[in-house]
């Protein structure tokens, strides 16, 4: 039986290109997203849903378990960012935020380690940004909420440990996304300038630091964040 | 409203699962009156975690009900409801009738 993936928010970008390379390292790669995904694999499951619909997440980690009786990797990848001044940002954009990068991500997790204790191992890998260390104007909800991943991250992985599940999280400077599509290119300047690597990232930068993350020679490495670009 | 019986009975599979990776010496007594937490229980934190979560597993592959065994209700209630085994099969009971 190959080693089961479940992907959140694989519809497109760094989702995406992550079910394209699990597949080539021959996982069972399962993936969720709001609509239909592009990806028609053999070893590809997808299904359709809101990752803030706690039933449908439960039934799809359920069904899993009935179906593969594994998980071993967990990439919470799922996310939504607001770009905009605090005064200037709704109180539904917030909750908004909070249920999709937070409370989401925090059910994937609770779910993906029921399911990867049974084999006394698993890996998760939470995403968080670099707009945390570097305290991004404009970006105060969603830096927050990823803040907010960063500390689960290092308590799930206290908490997770004795079941041989590690969780870890990774930062990623601004990336050729749709989350990215419209912010200022002046902006994104700025940004990459308090960098100490001044580029954009890649899903390569991305799909690297996983490599190392869910390698099954990494079971000494939990509650990290690594922040791309050198920040 | 489910069965008490059929509660206890998955209760006692759950015990039967935790008891599977234990010492002899460290298997628990499935009863009624076999308490979950506190010094008088074999049970530790982690041990408790798996019996609730083979117990929330077991309800729903032999019942069909999806469920999640801890509420904000069951962790606020004064009296934890997973004190004993008798505890915990009341208030799956009333939970599950909900």
């Amino acid at each position: 039986m190959p080693d089961v993936a479940l992907i959140t928010g694989t519809s497109k970008g760094i989702g995406a290109a992550l079910v394209k390379h699990f597949l080539t390292l021959n996982y069972t790669v399962i993936g969720c997203s709001r609509s239909a995904s592009s990806i028609s694999a053999p070893n590809y499951r997808h299904f359709i849903l809101d990752v803030c619909d706690e039933e449908a997440v439960k039934k799809m980690f359920s069904t899993v378990r009935k179906d593969y009786g594994r998980l071993d990797v967990l990439i919470n990848n799922a996310g939504i960012a607001a770009m905009n001044h605090a005064m200037l940002t709704p109180s539904d954009t917030v909750k908004n935020i909070l249920n999709t990068n937070v409370l989401a991500g925090f059910i994937c997790c609770r779910e993906a380690a029921k399911l990867m204790k049974k084999n006394r191992f698993g890996r998760i890998v939470n995403f968080s940004t670099v707009a945390v260390p570097l305290n991004l104007e404009g970006e105060a909800v969603y830096a927050a909420s990823k803040a907010a991943m960063e500390s689960l991250t290092k308590i799930l992985a206290r908490e997770f440990a004795e079941f041989g599940i590690t969780v870890n999280a990774i930062g990623p400077t601004p990336i050729e996304t749709d989350l990215i599509k419209n912010v200022s290119p002046d902006k994104i300047n700025k940004l990459i300038e308090r960098q100490a690597l001044k580029r954009l990232g890649t899903f390569d930068d991305v799909v690297n630091v996983i490599d190392f993350y869910i390698d099954k020679n990494s079971d000494f490495v939990s509650a990290q964040v690594v922040y791309l670009g050198g920040v | 409203m489910i069965n008490k019986d059929i509660l206890l009975s998955i209760i006692e599979k759950a015990f039967e699962e935790l008891n599977a990776l234990r010492d002899d010496a460290e298997k628990i007594s499935f009863s009624t009156q076999a308490e979950l937490y506190g010094p008088q229980s074999k049970l530790d934190s982690v041990d408790l975690v798996n019996l609730l979560l083979a117990i929330e597993e077991y309800i729903e592959d032999e019942l069909d009900i999806s469920f999640t065994i801890t509420s904000e209700k069951a962790l606020s209630l004064k009296n934890s409801p997973f004190r004993t085994v008798q505890t915990l099969c009341d208030y799956l009971q009333t939970e599950l009738s909900n």
